[in-house]
């Protein structure tokens, strides 16, 4: 293999990733210091932009609200699994980061009187539980795309640098520092080595090892097999949201707002079915809840269709005006992916995969942490995450809607302070250690080598569909097993995978492949920890364990990556006490 | 339905000799309702994993997969290959420099965009502990112009893009105007200043080709003429 240039650049502080989670932290850092960005695409193509239905925040525009209500609920949809202190954080940071989008220019929803518009989300109420409470801060039901792009505008004017199509490809460390990224350029070939003082992941989401998912191609989850690459723990991967309304055979997502707004599911009877699992807010319960909830249906043999495997969404009684004015989107989504008109007939919707809870722990400050169950908490210098890529936890076993766009401004803009005050504080840059990033380089130049038969998809096929079907909604020991068996020889045939397309330029096939390397690695953390963890709790069912058991899993997931690419697993306990308020202690969960 | 289509695509690779050319792919219809992507992700997959394209989002909101298809420009992730003329010819982005395949240069595209100020310009500072008021009306302004996710359908089909190298383009001119009608933004003036020359909004011609391409169903010509309305308003 022919040499391959190698560029270094230096900025104090490197954002991987241009999502709302890395543009919130880019803008907070770079006014104090140096800032870059490096992202896989065009920052307005990151997966924020398909964010449908609003970011939730306790403003009671429409009605009275507290954010010590949200954070109740946040506590409760986490199935007791998120950490107290970092959910107080996001829950009473929510207003005041709201109204400053607003004041970025976000073209919010409006009320009459002029404030911001909100409606009804699943798993939001007043009064800790009492009923549907308006709360999800909402532009029409685009707001990820407006939040994304208002982002990136004060981006441009702020000036910040970015070096756009450029995929990461190994974290550098200098001992316990972390003190840059080496990635590739897309567009033209070639390594970059950026050296950093400070360096956070904003890397997305893993959902796309699933066969039915909501998620852009890009979210393959580079940034937590990097993470693992080095030596570095990624925490509760087992839980993977599955969003009860995905279009029927495409994926795409039908956001919550369409019931919020007042639309419910049907069975095949016709019959309201979520009045029986949900018996006070029914089609507004937490995600979980409905969609296995939508599984339990179809295994019942009460699913639509000739398979019997998929439930109806109507919402045309809102009329046609309201759907129009307020989820104009979704008509949009059901007219060209269903081919149906939602304004006159129900849309045809399954689960589908759809958010990543598990990620690179993170605490309260987007400092990346390590810790276990006897050794407290420590933060790995240098290194921070943000948005879906993190865990911070505040999702715990399940995230609510609309609390994934808080997320990545709250915790993105704290990351974002906290990555200038250390790189101020640093003075030198720490250098780059001896033979920076030949892991990443030969991962690259052994693939534009390869030779042989074995491709890329055909391996990625596997995956994703017995990930699905063994890993998905439901799971016990028997197709748990049998997937980390899959996982490994997927793993085996990989070793020998080929690409076809050899050249430096937009080498698409190089990416693809990387990415499944990727997907490959994390999944088996997906699968060990889930096979591990005999409970049910949030996001993850076991048909076999079908309670959640506080008394023996009442505590967070750790994947470390052994030499071979096994997975040793670790745990740390659940941070339950708040800052300031006594602890939501874990009770029974109904909706 | 037919049990295939043939995809013939626009192929370029500037690390090989030859020129541009077109090759033809038969795509195997598998399901109903099977997107342009589709059939280039299949190609790939199975045929030829040296083709190039951008994509992300695959539900036409990520606005990366702008290319032209049978002579229009659309996005391959929400073009429905059943509604398309067999063969269907895919080529990139029209007037934009190819770096490969169906990826095309954007740089030109986005330097225009952030020429016009494409962020709110505000005077005085907000309210401290709230919101700025906007009414229904007012923020209803602003509908047809905040949902453009800039693909550059619009602009790369601009018979006036094409030929006048400094022209704007509808989509900046768009996205100018989505600021100006803002009730929040005070840069009207300054963004006015920088697009009312001939290579600003009087480049338009009214050719229209912007309304046909934009896949979010947008209407840059009407925005254009807003501006233009607004320029002489201001004049006389």
């Amino acid at each position: 293999m022919a040499n391959i240039d190698v560029t270094i650049h230096k900025h104090d502080v490197l954002i991987v990733g241009a999502g709302g989670a890395g543009l919130r932290a880019a803008l907070e850092a770079s006014r104090q210091v140096n800032t870059a960005v490096i992202s896989q695409v065009y920052p307005t193509r990151s997966h924020t932009v398909s964010a449908q239905g609003g970011i939730a925040a306790s403003l009671g525009n429409v009605e009275p609200d507290n954010w010590l209500w949200h954070m109740f609920d946040t506590v409760k949809g986490s199935d007791y699994l998120g950490d107290q202190d970092a959910i107080e954080f996001l829950c009473r940071t929510a207003p005041e980061v709201v109204i400053e989008l607003e004041h970025m220019g976000l073209p919010f929803s409006r009320i009459e009187g002029g404030t911001i518009f909100q409606r009804r989300f699943g798993g939001h109420t007043k009064d800790y539980g009492k009923e549907a409470v308006c709360r999800a801060c909402a532009a029409a039901d685009r707001t990820g795309h407006t939040l994304l792009h208002t982002l990136f505008e004060q981006c441009i004017k702020n000036g910040v640098a970015f070096y756009n199509e450029f995929f990461a490809l190994e974290i550098l460390k200098n001992e316990d520092h972390v003190v840059g990224v080496l990635a590739w350029d897309i567009v033209h070939g070639g390594f970059h080595i950026f050296h950093s003082k400070a360096t956070m992941f904003a890397t997305g989401g893993y959902t796309r090892v699933y066969r039915t998912t909501s998620n852009a191609h890009i979210n393959t989850g580079d940034g937590l097999s990097l993470t693992l690459r080095a030596g570095l723990c990624v925490e509760d991967l087992e839980f993977v949201q599955f969003h009860p309304t995905g279009i029927y055979g495409a994926g795409n997502l039908i956001t919550e707002g369409v019931r919020g707004e007042g639309g419910y599911l049907l069975n095949k009877n016709g019959d309201r079915f979520m009045k029986t699992y949900a018996p006070t807010v029914w089609d507004l319960a937490s995600r979980d809840v409905v969609s296995r909830a939508m599984a339990e249906e179809m295994r019942h043999g009460r699913g639509c269709g000739e398979k019997g495997d998929f439930m109806l969404l109507k919402l045309d009684h809102l009329g046609a005006d309201l759907i129009h004015e307020r989820l104009p989107g979704i008509w949009d989504l059901a007219h060209v992916f269903a081919h149906v008109d939602c304004t006159k007939e129900p849309i045809p919707v399954t689960p589908t995969a759809h958010y990543s809870m598990g990620g690179i722990p993170t605490n309260r400050f987007a400092e990346v942490v390590i810790g276990s169950m006897d050794q407290p908490e420590q933060p790995v210098k240098g290194f921070y995450a943000a948005g879906e890529s993190a865990c911070a936890s505040v999702h715990g076993a399940n995230r609510l809607g609309c609390n994934s766009l808080l997320d990545i401004v709250v915790f993105g803009r704290e990351g974002g302070r906290k990555m200038a005050a250390f790189a101020a504080s640093l003075g030198e840059y720490v250098p780059l250690p001896d033979q920076a990033g030949a892991m990443g380089t030969a991962e690259v130049k052994n693939l534009l080598a390869t030779t042989g038969k074995e491709r890329m998809d055909s391996i990625w096929e596997v995956l994703r569909d017995t990930m699905e079907k063994n890993c998905g909604v439901f799971r016990t020991e028997e197709t748990l097993t049998a997937q980390k068996q899959i996982v490994e020889q997927l793993c085996r045939r990989f070793k020998t995978v080929a690409i076809d397309d050899k050249s430096m330029t937009y080498n698409l096939d190089l990416l693809e492949t990387l990415e499944l390397g990727h997907m490959l690695d994390f999944s088996r953390a997906i699968v060990d920890g889930a096979l591990a963890r005999q409970e049910s709790r949030g996001g993850h069912y076991r048909d076999d364990y079908p309670k959640r058991d506080d008394v023996t899993w009442h505590k967070h997931s750790l994947a470390y990556q052994e030499p071979d690419g096994s997975i040793r697993l670790d745990y740390k306990p659940v941070r339950m006490k708040p800052l300031t308020v006594p602890t939501f202690p874990p009770k029974e969960r109904v909706y | 339905m037919a049990k295939s289509v043939t995809f013939s695509v626009f192929r370029y690779d500037p690390e090989q000799g030859r020129k541009p050319h077109y090759t033809d792919y038969q795509v195997d219809i598998e399901r109903p309702g099977m997107m342009v992507l589709d059939g280039l992700n299949q190609i790939r997959w199975r045929q030829d994993g040296t083709l190039a394209y951008r994509r992300s989002c695959r539900e036409g909101v990520c606005g990366s997969d702008g290319i032209n298809v049978n002579g229009v420009n659309m996005l391959s992730c929400i073009t429905h290959i059943e509604d398309l003329k067999d063969p269907i010819v895919v080529q990139p982005l029209p007037s934009m420099p190819v770096i490969k395949d169906l990826v095309v240069d954007l740089t030109d595209f986005y330097e225009k965009f952030y020429l016009v100020k494409p962020y709110l310009i505000t005077k005085g500072p907000p309210p401290s502990d709230r919101e700025r008021l906007q009414t229904p009306e007012q923020r209803k302004l602003l509908d047809g112009l905040y949902e453009c996710i800039l693909c550059a359908c619009c602009t790369t089909s601009c018979p006036s893009y094409w030929a006048d190298p400094e022209y704007l383009g509808p989509s900046a001119l768009l996205n100018a105007w989505r600021f100006i009608v803002d009730s929040r933004d005070d840069g009207a003036d300054e963004r006015l200043e920088i697009i009312n020359n001939r290579n600003g909004a009087w480049r338009c011609h009214t050719i229209l080709n912007c309304v046909e391409a934009c896949p979010k169903l947008l209407n840059p010509t009407e925005a254009i003429g807003q501006i233009k309305k607004t320029i002489v308003q201001r004049k006389f």
